[in-house]
């Protein structure tokens, strides 16, 4: 062997070292997902941590993110709320993850906000909530009420003429709160509150025969009646089947529900249904490619054929890609330039529309009402025109209508009272003073 | 402008009796391939036509929601023979289009990737499309109510009565200026009774709307005494319009309309509340034999509840497409599984903690926490569907007031039977004999030549069965899925010892009273506060009588 092949030799593998270096160099970016695995709302948040490793999945495929590879970080915080906090410490302090994606509840989330606040974390929500809060490490990917509630109101009103109002609702502080916004909202345009009937069951709740009952008779009054469901969970099965016995159509009563999405209507059975309506900001059915493509990797990656998708799906898809687009923006994954570069991003949804971090931590969103088919889907009736902007705080609940929220400089607030001129105490700080 | 102004009596008569096998047409695509190939003579006009079919059809999906109301027209106005399955098709969201070729065609099958079209002008099959293909032509609510009106206005003319009687039904409330006119003419017909009423009542709901003072102080007339819901609404608008001889009249109506609706509503409550009671009772039988007669507290009673449920799905999984027999199948076959588990729960845990109530309950909570997670991990975390037959969903129609559900009905039915049947094995056999000796006085049942052990296995065995029938019963009104039982736990115990322990009887008074009084209390004080309520008044009542509705009495209360 020459000399000369000795030196060849000895650089390449000089070469190869420093490429390995440069890739130690290179640490994965971490994404932590923190989705309850198990107990009640493992039904629920199961899909959305397969979704993230899904997105995780395809993103490395890709390349990563500018050549760095992505890595799941995945913890179970067993539908515990307390443990939501403890897990998200665990992430931030122990993992070191880079951002978070997780929660579903609102209970969870405002028991993890003083923990990414203090310790400086990211964390995506992808869930439709109450609103009434803006955090500066926390950005919302789900719909607030006026992207979801308010439209839906709107909906039926000018659509379908309605003019007497069912809120019904499981007793928890998203449907009360929301209740709360639609009934200022309502009484605001002029309905009478002899119109608006509010009724609050149970989780699980099962006998709908005098709520039902009810419903028929307050609907014989000789004005349009309309039902705005915030029911959630299985309490909706008994619910509609109830409908369906005591002969309510959707022609006579329509129902619009903001928590009935294609997973819930898997088990039931949708003919007697067909027709009641649901609010979202997504639907597996609408007819775009980039939502087909996102359905088919879904139904490959499940491996079942029936693996249906869902709203917050959607919204950690945006809220992923945002990510993703602000990391490549910033150059770094450093929280605080992140954080900054991340407003004003805009990435494709799967509805054929683009989606905008807006300055509070809140996003664009089409509204979409469906229809529910036989086949448990949802045909498309009505969407608005643009996409409407989240607002953190709504302007029907008489303590939040001058508050606004901006997290760029010089005003980096969550909750500025333009009246007064001041800056509240932080989401975190409030969350733990409630908790108190 | 209105989408009836076209339809006249002896075109829709036609129309509707050519159109009905070409609906069955896309259901059966094959086998009805045969019937068009023979009928084609007759159709030769329709055949030439067929350009103007897929034109209405284009027309039809190109429509704006504005112009979807003459769409609808042009499609009934052209008489095509075809035309109520396309309508038929478009109010079932079927109808679509292909985005490369324009064409419009009917969905078959819409689950899956593929979907399954055929051609709506000669319902042949056209196999699968990608779905990513097609465009569906919209729906709304506001469209489909329109459409129902066409459609009853066709199927008015039918010899079916109680297609009749449906479409009928259907008009009510729906009525505008382009179909009073045939209504009229239609009146003048020999008509069954109930579609003649709903007719008149239809057409005075129009009349009170837009008729003459003197118009409307008779539909006012007809409408008096209507319990029809829609019949109400108009009055109430008709009390709030400007013409007082009107109002007053209007509101005449309506007084002697509540009072008999005053009547309904207390039926329909006491409905409710035994309905409610029966599946109180239901799930309250069987412990009222296993904790009542031997004392036993086993928590996971709800369990085994739950496992009677989840046999009926299992039974639907097994027969598919036959919902009904499996559920009567899964009548015995719910009994036996829960029996079985009973049995192996007592053998297992309980027969060893004889006389040591606080480790029972605790043993058998854990056991009821192991079946919950077992079906979690074995069957699914999800709830699972099980199917209504089709006998027992809808309700059973006393008056436009008052209908009771049919699945509440059949439970009702149910739980007596189960409580009859209960009450006969405890009074009139061997066994029932038995198993009151081993409870009274076990030592000295044990001496008489009774296998204490074997009726212990029995008996539990027995309670246990009970209420995996009364799974399959709650199967089919409420979710299906490993809370099931935690839902019901509580709720037997309250019954039980509202009714008193060791008595089937105070059982059966309990759970009725208990859901009837629920009933009551929910309109008002709304579900939440109702359950409170009930629950004070419960521990209220055993603070006064300890022992329930019917304390045991005698030496076997003292033992």
């Amino acid at each position: 062997m020459s000399i000369k092949k000795h030196v060849k030799l000895g650089l390449s593998a000089l070469a190869l070292s420093v490429s390995f270096h440069a890739m130690a160099a290179e640490d994965p970016i971490k994404v932590g997902i923190l989705h309850s695995l198990s107990g009640t709302m493992a039904i629920s948040e199961t899909a959305l941590k397969d979704t993230m490793e899904m997105l995780i999945e395809q993103q490395n495929a890709k390349g990563g993110i500018d050549g760095r590879q992505l890595e799941a970080v995945v913890v179970d915080p067993a539908s515990n709320w307390p443990l939501f906090a403890e897990k998200a410490r665990e992430l931030l302090e122990k993992e070191k993850v880079d951002v978070i994606f997780g929660n579903w509840t609102s209970v969870s989330r405002k028991s993890v906000l003083p923990v990414v606040e203090e310790l400086n974390g990211l964390l995506f929500y992808p869930v439709q909530y109450e609103g009434e809060e803006s955090s500066e490490n926390v950005f919302y990917t789900g719909a607030a009420p006026n992207q979801q509630a308010i439209p839906a109101v709107d909906y039926l009103k000018n659509e379908l003429g309605v003019e007497r109002w069912v809120l019904a609702g499981t007793d928890y502080v998203y449907p009360r709160t929301t209740n709360k916004i639609l009934e200022t909202y309502l009484k605001d345009m002029g309905v009478a509150e002899a119109d608006i009937m509010i009724n609050y069951t149970p989780f699980g709740h099962s006998d709908w025969q005098s709520i039902v009952s009810d419903i028929k008779k307050f609907g014989s009054a000789g004005k349009k009646t309309a039902v705005v469901s915030t029911i959630n969970g299985d309490a909706n099965v008994p619910f509609y089947r109830e409908l369906g016995n005591q002969g309510i159509a959707s022609s006579d009563i329509p129902v619009v529900a903001f928590s009935v999405g294609e997973q819930e209507l898997a088990g039931i059975d949708t003919g007697p249904l067909v027709g009641h309506l649901a609010a979202w900001n997504y639907f597996m059915s609408v007819d775009n490619d980039a939502n087909y493509d996102f359905i088919d990797a879904w139904v490959e990656y499940k491996g079942d054929d029936k693996a249906v998708t869902n709203d917050p799906m959607e919204a950690h898809y945006i809220g992923f890609n945002m990510y993703v687009e602000a990391v490549k923006k910033a150059g770094t994954t450093d929280v605080d330039a992140v954080k900054d570069a991340i407003i004003g991003v805009a990435v494709p949804n799967l509805t054929g529309g683009y989606a905008t971090m807006m300055p509070n931590h809140h996003i664009t969103k089409p509204v979409l009402i469906g229809e529910i088919q036989d086949n448990g889907q949802f045909s498309v009736v009505w969407e608005t025109s643009s996409t409407v902007a989240g607002d953190a705080w709504s302007d029907f609940l008489p303590g939040s209508r001058d508050l606004i929220a901006d997290w760029r400089a010089p005003l980096k607030c969550g909750n500025f009272n333009v009246k007064a001129g001041t800056c509240g105490a932080s989401a975190g700080e409030q969350a733990l003073a409630d908790a108190d | 402008m209105g989408i009836f102004r076209w339809l006249t009596p002896h075109c829709l008569n036609a129309l509707y009796l050519k159109s009905l096998y070409l609906k069955a047409l896309y259901l059966k695509p094959l086998g009805l391939a045969l019937l068009l190939v023979l009928s084609l003579p007759a159709h030769s006009q329709a055949e030439a036509d067929s350009d103007q079919g897929q034109a209405l059809l284009t027309n039809l999906a190109d429509a704006s929601p504005r112009e979807m109301d003459a769409a609808i027209e042009a499609i009934v106005d052209s008489g095509d023979p075809r035309a109520r399955s396309w309508l038929d098709a478009f109010g079932n969201n079927r109808l679509s289009r292909i985005e490369d070729t324009g064409q419009v065609v009917v969905v078959l099958r819409n689950v899956g990737r593929d979907w399954t079209i055929a051609d709506p002008l000669t319902g042949e099959n056209l196999g699968e499309i990608s779905r990513r293909e097609l465009d569906r032509v919209n729906i709304n609510n506001a469209i489909r109510g329109k459409l129902e009106g066409v459609l009853a206005m066709l199927d008015l003319y039918s010899d079916d009565p109680e297609v009749q009687e449906n479409a009928a039904e259907a008009m009510m409330g729906k009525v505008n200026d382009s179909v009073v006119n045939p209504l009229t003419k239609l009146l003048e017909r020999d008509l069954p009774g109930p579609v003649r009423n709903r007719i008149e009542e239809s057409v005075a709901i129009y009349q009170l709307q837009q008729g003459e003072p003197q118009a409307r102080l008779e539909a006012i007339d007809v409408l008096t005494g209507s319990l029809h819901s829609n019949a109400r609404a108009a009055l109430n608008n008709a009390v709030a319009g400007d013409d007082p001889a009107v109002a007053a009249r209007a509101k005449q109506a309506l007084v002697s309309i509540e009072q008999k609706l005053k009547m309904n509503r207390a039926a329909e409550t006491l409905y409710f509340g035994l309905s409610l009671g029966s599946v109180l009772v239901l799930a309250a039988i069987g412990l009222a034999i296993t904790f009542g007669v031997m004392g036993v507290i086993n928590m996971a009673h709800g369990e085994l509840i739950m496992l009677g449920a989840y046999t009926t799905w299992g039974m639907q999984q097994l027969l598919p497409g036959q919902p009904g027999l499996a559920l009567i199948l899964s009548i015995p076959a719910g009994f036996l599984v829960a029996a079985l588990a009973g049995i192996a729960i007592e053998r297992s845990v309980i027969q060893h903690l004889k006389g040591r109530p606080l480790e029972t309950l605790l043993a058998t909570f854990g056991v009821s926490l192991i079946l919950q997670q077992l079906v979690r991990t074995v069957i699914s975390p999800l709830n699972r569907s099980v199917t209504t037959p089709e006998w027992m969903s809808g309700s059973l129609v006393i008056n436009d007031a008052l209908s009771l559900t049919l699945n509440r009905m059949y439970v009702i039915g149910f739980a007596l039977v189960v409580f009859a049947g209960l009450m006969l094995i405890m009074r009139k056999t061997r066994l029932g004999l038995e198993v009151r000796a081993v409870t009274q006085n076990r030592a000295m049942a044990r001496s008489m030549g009774i296998r204490a052990t074997r009726v212990d296995i029995l008996t539990f065995g027995l309670g246990s069965g009970v209420a995996g029938l009364a799974g399959v019963a709650l199967s089919q009104i409420t979710n299906v899925g490993p809370n099931l039982g935690q839902n019901y736990i509580i709720d037997s115990f309250m019954v039980v010892v509202f009714g008193g322990v060791g008595n089937l009887w105070g059982t059966l008074l309990a759970g009725l009273s208990l859901g009837t009084i629920n009933q009551i209390l929910e309109p008002w004080a709304g579900s939440v506060l109702a359950k409170i309520m009930v629950l004070v008044l419960i521990i209220l009542f055993i603070q006064k009588r300890p022992k329930g509705l019917f304390p045991q009495k005698g030496r076997a209360a003292e033992g």
